[in-house]
């Protein structure tokens, strides 16, 4: 009767995973990192960036791939394409304004996964790998976005290409050849072009998919960390699992895709409403094509390279080489790999350390933004001074980290996990 | 030049036309368009337009004429009746009779194409643009304009607007050079075909046209951003009682 | 322990988020999938194209392209026109029964108007030219015996089709010579992409 008939389509989809488990780790692996991957059951909003991320990654492949079917990887019908794919190809537009918006919501969503980063210490033992290969990824993904913009071929495209790539000829001896090296041309051209393309479309998101999977293993490997920066391994059950755990299916999968919901209306408002938000994530001078003879009236990179472009622009030149600001732009990005080892505090969370790291994170976050703004307004008063004061601060704030960590008053960590 | 000298002097390029283009964009006020590009009626007078003054020597080669049927609710007829040259097919693209290198010849800069000019320049600068221009002997084509000083292109509205006269003021500099700034435009002696209103009323329905055609799937894309965002408003909706429902079982 | 459970509620919920989050998927597959269809601009360069017919001879024939494919437009004369009719015992399908052309151009002629011939010239082989042989009788060099009555040679296997494109018994070519849509805009031209009787 019924309790014969209901199994059998059951039965034989077991039967298949059974086959399949019997040749590849299928089960061992959906139980190891999500149905028996324990995680601190107090995730909170800072939480949901790490999963968006992954989100927009597979987005950015996702349409990057449907775009590379139509646009043309040369100077004389780059920017052409991409007008064919906004007016010919159907849905073209659809495809890229969202990666366009993701290639910014993937910054935006980066920015905050790293800021819960330095908020609740999950860059300190014993993650400091996994910390790493974070800061890897935001290389790897600034690399990604640089050679991604040139492709429109517009005159911002362009320009800005010529300015970033110029920089690596303020190095003495090896800058002029690594200049041609990296151009493979003696101005930007449709070799450089073709170039950006095969990095942007193949070998990076081939590094950015092996560096997000050893993110995840070594996530894995040792545990999440949580807004009270304890170990929840510290302090298991009878069953073998932390008290203080949750299996991360099915309450951080239902929960994530709630965070993606919202996520997504956010998403959608921009790409439907919005696309150029006033020429931040598309840039009015791109509209034109590329024109050698003919440099926009302000040059300036996409906003999320606007902090560092503001460092740049800070440091003056000395001896007759402009170097030292790119020196320091590079070591404002460098200087992150260390912050493991900078970060001396006894406790790990906010929630627990003194009143300096409060303080000094919060004027991080905002002297980080104001940098950003700087970034994008013209190299005029204040910004030129602002700049100056921003970056100083940024480098203050790592270089005394292990000073200002070890003497501050912290308070006493729980043993058990709070809200 | 090193290349490290040329980075130098491309950082210095960026920062003084940074300055220049502040103080041009200084120089005189952009009028708002208050172009309405969901009013088919004005796209179409726009249309009309465009063709009749500005495609015999300004392609918009990334528009269809099909697609410019599509949107503006146009029959095939209508369209060859008003819009299209003989000769030219429904699918073909609006290109101008004016080649780039007859352009760079007769004019010295070749007309650029119009497709995304609304995008890059904005519907403002446009509208500003076709309205000031000025009468000024010294330029071969006897026009100036306040908004792009030194334009190639010649007064192509005249005939409606008239020509307008400008008004100088003197000014010296702390160097003791004297200057001449334009402050004002006002009409010339022989009035154009357009009182000031009507012609304003032209200029605006092809500003909106230009928008149009810099993005003509944007009425789509916004029509359809609504109905995205409710189903993504549910699917949330849904998600969100999910997860609070499996959540019950933590602490 | 957490209190019960209640099993259908959270059944019930997850059925709901997950139909609705299907139906995201399917509509987010939309535009993707639909990226594929022809674009405007292969449908422009994909679009009818009229030919000037009224300078062919006749016994002549114009090859022009259309969709990337050779179009051969023969001005058939009533001599050749007559040749036609007479050897449907030797065809594989007279009454083009099997082979792709349009309702207009089911007939013996496979035409709107006797006169003209509208051929895709593509062998339904394996898509060589075919060749045109329209004199009758022998031609050694290309092994035609002397009942040929005129008609289309394919060089690369030997097809051979007669004056309407009608494919001959025991050749390597399986049907009749494809007919395109086409249309008379006037009688001195003629619209190929277009069906006769519709507009475009």
């Amino acid at each position: 009767m019924a309790a014969q008939e209901a199994p059998a389509g059951t039965g034989r989809l077991a039967a298949l995973g059974a086959w399949i488990d019997a040749r590849f780790p299928m089960t061992k692996m959906w139980n190891e990192h999500a149905a028996q991957y324990y995680a601190p059951k107090n995730f909170n909003f800072w939480y949901f960036f790490g999963f968006l991320a992954l989100f927009v990654l597979a987005l950015q492949i996702v349409t990057g791939i449907f775009l590379t079917m139509s646009y043309k990887p040369s100077a004389t019908e780059a920017f052409g394409s991409v007008e064919y794919i906004m007016r010919d190809v159907e849905w073209g537009w659809l495809l890229r304004y969202l990666h366009s918006t993701g290639a910014s919501a993937f910054f935006v969503v980066v920015y905050l996964h790293m800021f819960r980063a330095l908020l609740y210490g999950s860059h300190r033992k014993p993650r400091e790998l996994l910390w790493i290969f974070g800061v890897l990824i935001y290389l790897a993904l600034m690399a990604e976005a640089f050679f991604g913009y040139l492709l429109p071929w517009g005159n911002m495209s362009y320009w800005g290409a010529q300015v970033i790539v110029s920089l690596f000829g303020s190095f003495p001896v090896i800058g002029e050849g690594l200049v041609e090296w990296i151009r493979g041309d003696y101005f930007i051209s449709d070799i450089t072009l073709n170039r950006f393309f095969a990095l942007h479309v193949v070998a990076l998101p081939l590094v950015l998919i092996f560096l997000v999977v050893a993110h995840l293993l070594a996530l894995h490997e040792v545990g999440s960390n949580n807004p009270d920066g304890i170990e929840i391994k510290k302090t298991k059950g009878a069953d073998g699992h932390p008290v203080d755990g949750i299996p991360f299916h099915p309450y951080y999968t239902v929960k994530d895709l709630f965070g993606l919901g919202v996520f997504l209306v956010l998403f959608a408002a921009v790409v439907f409403f919005a696309p150029e938000m006033g020429g931040l994530f598309l840039e009015a001078p791109n509209f034109e094509p590329a024109n050698p003879l003919l440099t926009p009236a302000h040059i300036a990179p996409v906003w999320y390279f606007t902090p560092f472009y503001a460092m740049l622009r800070a440091v003056p030149a000395f001896a007759g080489t402009q170097v030292w600001g790119v020196l320091v732009m590079f070591a404002a990005i460098l200087v992150l790999f260390f912050v493991p080892w900078l970060d001396r505090s006894p406790v790990r969370s906010i929630r627990y350390r003194g009143p300096i790291y409060k303080v000094t994170l919060m004027v991080f976050a905002a002297n980080f933004i104001m940098l950003g703004y700087c970034g994008l307004m013209p190299p005029a008063e204040p910004y030129k001074t602002l700049s100056v004061i921003g970056t100083i601060y940024y480098f203050i704030f790592f270089l005394a980290m292990p000073w200002f960590t070890r003497i501050e008053k912290t308070r006493p960590e729980p043993v058990r996990v709070t809200k | 030049m090193s290349v490290g000298s040329r980075f130098a002097a491309v950082l210095a390029l960026s920062l003084s036309f940074a300055a220049a283009a502040n103080a041009a964009t200084a120089g005189w006020p952009l009028q708002q368009a208050g172009t309405d590009v969901s009013n088919l009626a004005s796209l179409q007078r726009g249309a009309r337009n465009f063709v009749n003054y500005c495609l015999g020597c300004h392609s918009a080669k990334y528009m269809r004429y099909s697609q410019l049927a599509e949107d503006l609710a146009l029959t095939e007829d209508e369209l060859r009746a008003s819009l299209m040259f003989t000769g030219t097919r429904v699918y073909d693209t609006m290109d101008s009779a004016m080649s780039a290198e007859q352009g760079r010849l007769w004019f010295g800069n070749a007309p650029p194409d119009l497709s995304l000019i609304a995008r890059s320049r904005g519907p403002d600068y446009l509208y500003t643009f076709l309205r000031t221009f000025y009468e000024d002997p010294s330029r071969p084509t006897g026009v100036n304009n306040a908004v792009l000083p030194g334009t190639a292109m010649p007064h192509v509205l005249a005939p409606l607007q008239g020509l307008q006269q400008p008004r100088f003021e003197t000014t010296r500099g702390s160097d003791g050079k004297e200057t001449q700034h334009l402050v004002g435009l006002e009409p010339g002696s022989a009035p154009g075909d357009l009182p000031a209103a009507a012609f304003d009323s032209f200029v605006r329905d092809t500003v909106a046209f230009l928008e149009y055609v810099s993005e003509p799937s944007k009425a789509r894309r916004q029509a359809l951003g609504v109905w995205v965002i409710l189903f993504l408003l549910m699917f949330t909706t849904f998600a969100w009682f999910l997860y609070k429902e499996y959540w019950k079982d933590v602490k | 322990m957490s209190e019960t459970i209640d099993k259908g509620r959270r059944q019930l919920l997850t059925a709901a988020t997950a139909l609705t989050g299907a139906v995201g998927v399917a509509f987010a597959a939309v535009p993707f999938l639909s990226s594929w269809k022809p674009s405007a601009r292969a449908k422009a360069l994909g679009a009818p194209v009229e030919i000037d017919i009224s300078k062919l001879e006749p016994g002549a024939m114009l090859k022009i392209e259309w969709r990337g494919k050779p179009v051969l437009i023969v001005r058939r004369t009533p001599e050749m026109l007559e040749r036609i009719g007479n050897h449907d015992d030797r065809l594989a399908d007279p009454d083009s029964e099997s082979s792709k052309q349009p309702d207009y151009a089911r007939n013996p002629a496979r035409a709107v108007k006797p006169e003209f011939l509208v051929l895709l010239g593509v062998c339904t082989h394996l898509g060589c030219l075919p060749q045109n042989f329209f004199a009758p009788g022998a031609a050694p060099t290309v092994g035609l015996d002397a009942d040929w009555p005129g008609g289309f040679f394919c060089a690369c296997h030997g097809s051979k089709f007669d004056l309407s494109g009608r494919v001959f018994r025991g050749v390597p070519a399986p049907t009749n010579l494809e007919v395109p849509p086409y249309t008379f805009a006037d009688s001195g031209h003629i619209v190929i992409g277009q069906d006769q009787g519709s507009v475009a």
